[in-house]
């Protein structure tokens, strides 16, 4: 691979990948938004395979593949389940509050021209940010290394501002893809026993989060997380 | 030699996870698994609420009969009908004790085989042991010998009280032993990449442990103590991954730019913009799991919420282990860019958490959730002294942990059993502990005594220590050291007072008696031996701190 070719489809990648985030902000179905994760979780596995087509390196290529089957497969179909849960108790139980509004963001916290503007105040301040840290070895991977620290402070952005709970399970991922890219695009990765630790964290911090958004819905009749207002002083 | 290490150095984090599955493994020969989750869920459901109401109701003075004659129509005829299972306990429940054993055991091991003031290592450097690593497993092997030994008591008043299944109780020792698991990992791991996937399977661990009963404040605390702490966590991992860039442009190799040791001594090699940007990130993100300002918040709550040997572990070990994380990161810090930036940043944060630990003392009215804050003032403490940084304030930073630990757990235990008898963690309706269960209340008095920093209690010498030290440092310090010393003097006028109230009075009129309360007590004899006498512990002391020590 030229080295124009691989700057450019790293930039696309990464394009597609701070896009994504942005989206998520954007769109209110929860379905659409376990989507576009999916499809950020495709991106971030392209960032990999392209450094380890770029470095000749086998094993990069491998985790690629990993980081592709967990972030793009396993992760947003668990997410999809545990939705698809939620909106079919709707028809079986009545007296709850509709499954429509379970799957939808209909409240948000900040509104989504606010949030479409922080986005991008927060992609500004990534770059401000990591200029120390291009500078220390400007190449085109790490040139593109804003774009994950800007996910990860939009995926915080989610976290914060959304009152789903599935929304805020997405919007810690976002901040998790995020901080991979930035794993990627500064250092080629971290070494793979770590790799596989953080992966087998993630995975199971979601399947948690899933068993606990159940309970919620359980014991508040909702999965909105504003109403969990029982432990405060 | 080598063999020995590398079994030394593995037991402690192999040894819980095997009790672990030795414990899965019982739960499904003997069928109390239950068969598909659906079904567990429906008949959990269903059961908590109307027997949470008759715990109340027994506390209100109404004793509650209905439980104590299925408490009694359970226990085999002859044996006095409540006492017997609330003492007697499952036998299975004294076999977690191994684990805790098996971490003290090698703890000393590891002391004794490592050449004086040196080190170990096994499989290549992954896992090594100095002798802070050797402090922390003691400390770790300690309190969880007091929260696994006052765990039988707990589970057993849960199943007297009809708020847990057989399979509840295996699941919680499958938890327990799993997080002591990764403690022990957290603590013998070199290699900072594996801390933090073992400081973040902690939180993955505990999460169903905190989030044990179905009803809304426990899940509210659970989802807290995931979200937040996740996220916290995944700050440090972006820290710990600008530092693993930092070390590769110093040209530190694939397999080494994450081993602590390989980065202090290289760490005058490290870019310092991105060694800043990354030192921020790690305090910020482990400070979460700490306890510390700015994401405290799960705290509170999620030790509220935790069954009371839970809320004793996680208290008196997690939070004090992924300080020690900070600790390891301070010093690569201060190699790399001079001692002034840890010191303005922790001091700050310590302050901070100080004064709003302080603040929300003074308003405190859930027994619970006042230790939490108290375990917040601690933390913020040993922050304060790591600021300071001296060997006297190291030394009193490790000592001090020590013995928050040990007090804490003791603390939180008994906080458990009075949980347990009064059926209320608010302060207001606790009163005349020491006239009715004179041995109950003297262990949470003398407890909380020590929390307050009295003499024979280790706390006395380390706070005593780490004042000196601050005083002794410099004017900026100094002024720290006497502004946290007025907001300790607010948080123990808010302890002392609510601790007195729960304490003095009239007995009231309830039958059952508390019991197990044997490692209440060693866990204060030994806090207060550690005040008096360090003895052999004091020169493993020392040399811990030396390994902390500004290179």
């Amino acid at each position: 691979m030229s080295k124009g070719l691989f700057t450019q489809l790293l930039d696309l990648a990464c394009g597609a990948f701070l896009l994504a985030a942005v989206v998520v902000l954007w769109r209110r179905e929860l379905a659409a938004i376990v989507r576009l994760f999916a499809l950020q979780g495709f991106a971030l596995a392209a960032v990999a395979l392209l450094l380890g087509l770029h470095e000749d390196r086998w094993d990069l290529i491998a985790v690629a593949a990993g980081i592709g089957a967990l972030r793009a497969g396993l992760l947003p179909y668990l997410i999809r389940r545990a939705l698809t849960a939620f909106v079919a108790e709707r028809d079986g139980g009545p007296g709850r509050r509709g499954g429509s509004e379970e799957a939808r963001e209909t409240q948000p916290l900040v509104n989504v021209a606010a949030s479409l503007l922080t986005a991008a105040a927060l992609t500004l301040l990534a770059y401000a940010v990591a200029r120390p840290l291009v500078e220390l070895d400007p190449t085109p991977a790490t040139r593109a290394l804003p774009v994950g620290l800007a996910v990860v402070l939009i995926g915080f952005f989610v976290l914060v501002t959304r009152r789903r709970a599935l929304a805020q399970v997405v919007g810690f991922l976002l901040l998790d893809n995020g901080i991979t890219a930035t794993a990627f695009l500064a250092a080629s990765g971290v070494p793979l026993i770590v790799e596989l630790g953080v992966s087998f964290d993630v995975l199971l911090a979601v399947l948690v989060l899933q068993l606990l958004t159940v309970r919620v819905r359980e014991a508040f009749g909702t999965t909105d997380i504003d109403d969990l207002r029982e432990l405060h002083d | 030699m080598t063999a020995t290490t590398a079994l030394l150095l593995t037991a402690p984090a192999a040894v819980p996870p095997a009790v672990a599955a030795g414990y899965a493994l019982t739960g499904f020969v003997r069928h109390e698994v239950p068969r598909g989750l659906p079904a567990v869920r429906r008949t959990q459901e269903s059961r908590p609420p109307p027997v949470r109401k008759a715990t109340v109701l027994t506390a209100a003075g109404v004793a509650g009969l209905p439980e104590r004659k299925e408490a009694a129509a359970a226990s085999p005829p002859g044996n006095p009908a409540v006492a017997s299972p609330v003492r007697a306990g499952h036998p299975s429940d004294w076999a977690a004790l191994a684990s805790p054993t098996v971490i003290l055991t090698c703890a000393a091991l590891l002391a004794s085989e490592r050449v004086d003031g040196g080190w170990v290592s096994a499989y290549s450097g992954l896992l090594r042991a100095d002798a802070l690593t050797v402090w922390m497993l003691l400390v770790v092997g300690a309190v969880a010998f007091i929260a696994c030994a006052s765990a039988p008591a707990h589970l057993a008043a849960e199943r007297a009280a009809g708020n847990a299944t057989a399979w509840t109780m295996w699941r919680y020792h499958m938890l327990v032993q799993t997080f002591l698991g990764a403690m022990c990992l957290a603590v013998v791991s070199a290699n900072l990449g594996v801390l933090w996937v073992a400081i973040e399977a902690t939180t993955v661990v505990t999460a169903f442990l905190v989030g044990h009963r179905r009803t809304r404040t426990s899940v509210e605390a659970a989802w807290k103590y995931v979200v937040i702490c996740s996220a916290g966590i995944a700050l440090a991992f972006l820290g710990t991954v600008l530092l693993y860039y930092a070390a590769r442009q110093a040209g530190i190799a694939e397999a080494w730019a994450l081993d602590w040791p390989t980065l202090v001594a290289h760490a005058d090699r490290l870019d310092p913009a991105v060694t800043r940007l990354g030192i921020s990130l790690v305090v910020l993100g482990y400070g979460a799991k700490a306890g510390l300002v700015p994401l405290h918040a799960w705290l509170p709550d999620a030790h509220s919420q935790a069954p009371a040997p839970v809320s004793a572990l996680m208290s008196g070990v997690l939070l004090s282990v992924a300080f020690a994380a900070i600790l390891r990161y301070r010093v690569i810090a201060d190699a790399a860019l001079g001692p002034d930036f840890t010191r303005v940043l922790l001091a700050g944060i310590a302050l901070l958490t100080l004064t709003l630990a302080a603040g929300l003392l003074l308003a405190q009215r859930d027994f619970k959730r006042m230790l939490a804050y108290s375990s917040m003032e601690h933390m913020s403490l040993i922050a304060l002294a790591a600021a300071i940084g001296s060997p006297l304030a190291l030394s009193a930073a490790l000592l001090h942990i020590a013995g928050h630990g040990l007090a804490k757990a003791t603390a939180f235990c008994a906080s458990g059993q009075i949980l347990h008898l009064r059926g209320t963690t608010k302060i207001g309706r606790v009163r005349g502990l020491l006239a009715q269960y004179p041995w109950l209340g003297a262990l949470f008095g003398l407890a909380v005594v020590a929390l307050l920093g009295f003499p024979p209690f280790s706390l006395f010498a380390s706070e005593l220590g780490i004042a000196r030290a601050g005083f002794a440092t410099g004017a900026g310090l100094g002024w720290a050291t006497a502004t946290a010393l007025l907001l300790v003097l607010v948080a123990f006028a808010a302890l002392a007072i609510r601790t007195a109230r729960m304490l003095l009075g009239p007995a009231e009129a309830t039958g059952e008696s508390p019991s197990a309360l044997w490692p209440l007590a060693a866990g204060l004899a030994a806090c207060a031996a550690l005040g008096i006498a360090t003895g052999p512990l004091g020169h493993l002391l020392t040399q811990a701190a030396a390994v902390l020590e500004r290179p």
